[in-house]
């Protein structure tokens, strides 16, 4: 049955857009479970991050303290899924004081007026 | 029209599994079709046959149970989120040597790939939840 799903050729273009903290609730974490898994149904993929989901983002984190998995370095890894269209609301990083240099990996910032075409032009969208 | 429907928080705590419901009932109602309902986060929690809600109250399980009985709705829980969880099937019970199973009737355990299929199959996929 897996393999029906993943042949039938239908291609949509699937936005997943990710608006929460990468912790202190599970969303960010389960969020990235379901890109991954997406990742082998061939789809067109693009990830945004929008509010406190640039967090997610975020260099350098460390979740040794709160005895969570560091699930964010799994973001670094979305290259090999083919994963390659990630991105991040300007006006979210000025907001909160970050540039593209805090983040750990290759984005495109897009202001807010281009983000509401990029989800126009989307027919699948995941909100988490 | 076609929709798939996404549910990303556990009963009563919050009224996304009760919208969701009443979406779907509304919808049946105007003739769409129902794809699948998936149910991830603590929305697996939606699934447990062990709830006892005060009598007064409305019972959310067993109203997902009796909807997908009188419309053939299929209700999946997402694997890896009902593991974390604690919902069991008698499948994941065997599976991981547990000693008891507590998902409601209708509802089966799957795995995510169930909901992006959805998302490929469905001319709407709707999501329920913060």
């Amino acid at each position: 049955m897996e393999d029906q799903e993943l042949e039938s050729g239908i291609v949509k273009k699937f936005i997943y857009v990710n608006r929460k903290a990468p912790h202190g609730t599970i969303y960010a974490h389960e969020a990235l479970e379901v890109v991954l898994i997406a990742a082998a149904f061939e789809q067109d993929v693009s990830l945004a991050f929008i509010d406190d989901g640039v967090y997610q983002l975020k260099k350098g984190q460390n979740t040794d303290g709160i005895a969570t998995k560091n699930f964010t370095k799994t973001f670094g890894a979305l290259e090999m899924y083919d994963v390659e269209k990630l991105y991040v609301e300007k006006e979210s990083l000025e907001e909160r004081g970050l540039s593209e240099d805090d983040l750990s990996v290759d984005v495109e910032v897009l202001a807010s007026s281009e983000l509401k075409k990029l989800f126009n032009e989307s027919e699948v969208f995941f909100n988490f | 029209m076609k929709f798939g429907v996404l549910i990303n928080e556990g009963p009563y705590q919050h009224q996304a599994s009760d919208t969701a419901y009443k979406f779907i009932e509304a919808a049946i109602e105007e003739g769409h079709e129902i794809f699948r309902v998936f149910f991830y986060h603590d929305g697996v929690n939606n699934g447990t046959r062990l709830a006892t809600p005060p009598q007064d109250d409305r019972h959310i399980p067993n109203r997902w149970t009796e909807l997908a009985e009188k419309h053939e709705i299929d209700l999946v829980l997402c694997v890896a989120a009902a593991q974390r969880r604690g919902m069991v099937d008698e499948d994941e019970m065997k599976r991981n040597s547990k000693d008891a199973n507590n998902i409601a009737g209708k509802f089966r355990i799957s795995g995510l790939g169930q909901l992006i299929e959805a998302g490929i199959q469905a001319d709407r996929m709707i999501t329920f939840g913060d």
